[in-house]
C-alpha cells in the first residue's frame, strides 16, 4: 500500500478515543504541571514560580531519604520475589488435578483488596494479639513492628512477598508451560544437568514473561501507597515513609500544592526512566 | 552403532491394560541390523512414535527388552544410552550460538575443549553449517534449526542410533527434499543406525533400505520399498503404500481359483485352502489392472490426470476399482472389461496375504 488516500472525516472515529484520554490523562496531568510551576493561596489566586518548586524537591533531603527508601524496598522486593517466583513456578505441578489447586492457591492473595491486605498484616504482626507477632517473639526475639524500624521493613517486606510472590508465580509457570516436551527431552540425550537445563532452556523461554513480570513488580512497588499506609502509616517516625506516602503528606497534610505538584512529575519521569532502562536492558540481548 | 533388539515389547499408557486395544504398542519382536536405515511409516496414533521413544528411553516399555548389541538397555536413561534424537518441531538452545549448540553434548559429557573444537568443525562441514557457526541458534531458518540437533547427534562419536521423529514437517516443501538426500548421504558416510519415523510414504520410501509399516500398535510389514510394494503382507500396507492404494475386493475361493462377483481372477499365487478365514479378499494395485477383450465387466466413473499417467476411477456393481493407464493411453468409452495381472494379484484372508 503506497497510494494513501486522503480521509479528512477518519479523525471523527477517532475522535472518542482522543476525547477519553484527554479528560482521564492529558487534563488531569496539564493540571498538575500547572501547579509546578505557581504559587496559589487558594480562590483560585496563582503567582508563577518558574522552576522554584523542582529545585526545591530535588534539593530537599527528606525527598532524597524517601526516593532512597524506595530504591531499598523495590530493590529488595524484586531480589526476593523474582527468584521466589521462578522457584515455585519450577516445583508447581504439571498437570492434573493438583495443578489446577496450586493454580487457585496462588491466585488468592492476589484477589485481596490492598486495603485489606494492609490491615490484616497489621493485626497478624501486632506484638501482643498477633499470631505472627506472638510466635517471632515466642521464639526469643524482640519484634515490635510499630515501634523497630528494621521490625517494620521486615514486616511491610514481608507482606508484599505474601502478596505479590503469586504474580511472578503465574507468569514464570505460563512460561514454563508453553516449553514444549521435546525440548526436555533434546536436553536429557544431550546430556544436560539439571541446571543447564534451566539456564538454556527454562529461563530463555521465560524470558518474555520474566520481563513483564520484572516491569510489573517494578512499577507497582515503585508506588506503592495502600499496604504500607495501613500497616505502617509510614512510621516508626519516617522509617517506612514510602514516595507515595511521602507524596500525599506533601500535597493533603501540608497543603504544599506546588512542590506536590513538582514532585508527582519527577516521581513520574522517574519510574518512566527506571521503567525503559528495564525494558531495553532486558530486551537488548534479544535483538542480537 | 548398535544392533538394536527389541524382544517381547509391549506398552501401553494406562496403569492397568486390559483389552487388546489398550495397548499403544501390541507384542513385538524385533531385531535392527547394525548401520541400517529403517524407516518406521504408519497413520498418526498406530504407535510409531511411541516404538520410537521406547528405543531413544524416553519411555520404559511395560512389559519386554530392549537390546543394544545383546545388551539390556530397557531402564537405562536416555543419556547413557547414547542415542541421538531430531524431533519433528526443530529443538535448538536459542540462547547460544550455533557452535555451542553443536558442542553441548560433547561439553556436558566433560570433553576437552580442544577435541570438542575438531567434532564440531567436522560435523559443522559435513551439515554445512560452517558460515553460521557463530550465529545465535534463535534467528535461523527451521530446515538450519534442524540440521542444528541433527548435528548434535552427529557430534557424538559414540551414538548408537540416530532417531528421527518426522522431521521434515515443518521444512519448506522445496527443502524437504534436499534435506532428505542430505540424511541419505549422512547414512552412507557415517553408518550409524538410523530410524525415521514418518507417516509419509515418499520419505520412508526414499530414505530407508527397510520399511517397517505399522497398523494400530502393530508391525504388520518389514520390507525393503519393493517389497511393500510387490508384495505387501496385509491389505493396509496396500492401502498406505502406493498412490493411489492397492484395489481390495472380497472374493470367494472355488478350489485354488478366486471367484471375484462370478468372474474367475487368475492369480500366480494361488491360495491353499481357505482356512478359516472370515474374510476373502483379491488384491491388486491400481498398475496391474488393464482393459482387456473380456474379464471383470466396468464402467468408466472418472478420469484424473496425474501428470505422467492417468487415473482411471472404475465401478463395477458398488465396487470401486482404480486403473493406471499411461499418459495419452486411448481409453474405452463408457463401458469396458478389465484384467488383473496375475503375477501382481494376491490373495488376503482376514486381511493377510496367503500363499
Amino acid at each position: 500500500m503506497t497510494n494513501k488516500t486522503a480521509y479528512p472525516k477518519a479523525w471523527l472515529f477517532v475522535l472518542p478515543v482522543v476525547a477519553l484520554v484527554a479528560f482521564n490523562a492529558l487534563i488531569p496531568l496539564m493540571t498538575v504541571v500547572n501547579y509546578s510551576v505557581q504559587e496559589t493561596f487558594g480562590n483560585n489566586v496563582f503567582f508563577w514560580e518558574g522552576v522554584k518548586w523542582f529545585e526545591q524537591v530535588l534539593n530537599s533531603e527528606r525527598f532524597h531519604a524517601s526516593l532512597l527508601r524506595q530504591l531499598a524496598f523495590t530493590g529488595i522486593i524484586l531480589a526476593i520475589e523474582i527468584p521466589l517466583g521462578i522457584a515455585i513456578a519450577l516445583t508447581m505441578p504439571t498437570r492434573g488435578f493438583w495443578a489446577s489447586v496450586c493454580l487457585v492457591l496462588m491466585a488468592l492473595p492476589l484477589l485481596i483488596p490492598w486495603n485489606v491486605v494492609g490491615a490484616m498484616w497489621n493485626i497478624f504482626a501486632l506484638p501482643e494479639i498477633g499470631l505472627l507477632g506472638q510466635i517471632i517473639n515466642g521464639m526469643g526475639f524482640d519484634y515490635n513492628f510499630t515501634q523497630q524500624p528494621i521490625a517494620a521493613w521486615f514486616t511491610t517486606i514481608l507482606m508484599d512477598v505474601w502478596h505479590w510472590t503469586s504474580l511472578v508465580v503465574l507468569l514464570a509457570y505460563a512460561g514454563l508451560r508453553s516449553i514444549p516436551d521435546a525440548y526436555y527431552q533434546a536436553a536429557k540425550i544431550d546430556g544436560a544437568s539439571g541446571w543447564a537445563v534451566f539456564r538454556y532452556i527454562q529461563l530463555p523461554k521465560m524470558k518474555r514473561v520474566l520481563t513483564i513480570a520484572i516491569l510489573l513488580r517494578f512499577m507497582d512497588s515503585f508506588m506503592i501507597y495502600t499496604e504500607p499506609f495501613v500497616l505502617t502509616g509510614g512510621g516508626p517516625g519516617n522509617a517506612t515513609t514510602f514516595l507515595s506516602i511521602d507524596l500525599v503528606k506533601i500535597a493533603l497534610g501540608q497543603f504544599d500544592l506546588g512542590p506536590a505538584a513538582a514532585m508527582s512529575l519527577i516521581y513520574f519521569l522517574i519510574v518512566l526512566l527506571l521503567s525503559w532502562v528495564f525494558y531495553t536492558l532486558m530486551m537488548r540481548t534479544e535483538e542480537q | 552403532m548398535a544392533r538394536i533388539s527389541l524382544q517381547n515389547l509391549r506398552h501401553s499408557y494406562l496403569d492397568d491394560p486390559q483389552t487388546e486395544d489398550d495397548w499403544a504398542l501390541k507384542r513385538m519382536d524385533m531385531e535392527w541390523s547394525d548401520g541400517g536405515a529403517y524407516a518406521l511409516l504408519g497413520p498418526s496414533g498406530c504407535g510409531k512414535t511411541t516404538l520410537l521413544s521406547i528405543i531413544s528411553g524416553l519411555l520404559t516399555p511395560t512389559e519386554g527388552r530392549i537390546l543394544f548389541d545383546g545388551e539390556d538397555v530397557s531402564d537405562i536413561p536416555p543419556d547413557q544410552r547414547n542415542i541421538a534424537q531430531v524431533f519433528q518441531f526443530p529443538v535448538v538452545y536459542d540462547t547460544m550460538t550455533v557452535y555451542d549448540n553443536l558442542a553441548f553434548p560433547l561439553r556436558n559429557r566433560g570433553m576437552a575443549e580442544a577435541e570438542v573444537d575438531g567434532k564440531v568443525r567436522e560435523i559443522a562441514a559435513m551439515l554445512d553449517l560452517e558460515d553460521m557457526l557463530k550465529k545465535r541458534a534463535s534467528g535461523l531458518t527451521a530446515d538450519s534449526k534442524q540440521k542444528i540437533s541433527l548435528g548434535r547427534g552427529l557430534v557424538r562419536s559414540d551414538v548408537n542410533a540416530i532417531l528421527f521423529d518426522e522431521p521434515l514437517t515443518v521444512i519448506d516443501p522445496h527443502l524437504k527434499w534436499i534435506l532428505r538426500s542430505k540424511l541419505k548421504e549422512l547414512h552412507q558416510s557415517v553408518g550409524t543406525t538410523m530410524i525415521y519415523v514418518t507417516h509419509d510414504q515418499t520419505e520412508a520410501l526414499t530414505f530407508a533400505d527397510q520399511v517397517v509399516v505399522m497398523h494400530e500398535g502393530t508391525v504388520v510389514q518389514i520390507g525393503t520399498p519393493v517389497d511393500l510394494f510387490e508384495r505387501p503382507k496385509h491389505t493396509f500396507v496396500g492401502h498406505f503404500i502406493g498412490s493411489p492404494g492397492m484395489n481390495v475386493l472380497p472374493c470367494t475361493l472355488e478350489g485354488a481359483m478366486p471367484y471375484f462377483d462370478g468372474v474367475p481372477v487368475p492369480t500366480e499365487y494361488p491360495a491353499p485352502g481357505n482356512g478359516d478365514a472370515e474374510r476373502l479378499e483379491i488384491g491388486v494395485r491400481p498398475e496391474f489392472v488393464s482393459f482387456a477383450e473380456d474379464g471383470i465387466p466396468v464402467e468408466i466413473v472418472r478420469l484424473s490426470d496425474a501428470g505422467h499417467y492417468q487415473i482411471v476411477d472404475l465401478r463395477h456393481g458398488e465396487h470401486l476399482i482404480k486403473l493406471l493407464a499411461p499418459e495419452g493411453a486411448a481409453l474405452p468409452s463408457e463401458s469396458a472389461y478389465i484384467r488383473f495381472d496375475p503375477a501382481h494379484t494376491r490373495i488376503y484372508a482376514d486381511g493377510w496375504m496367503m500363499g
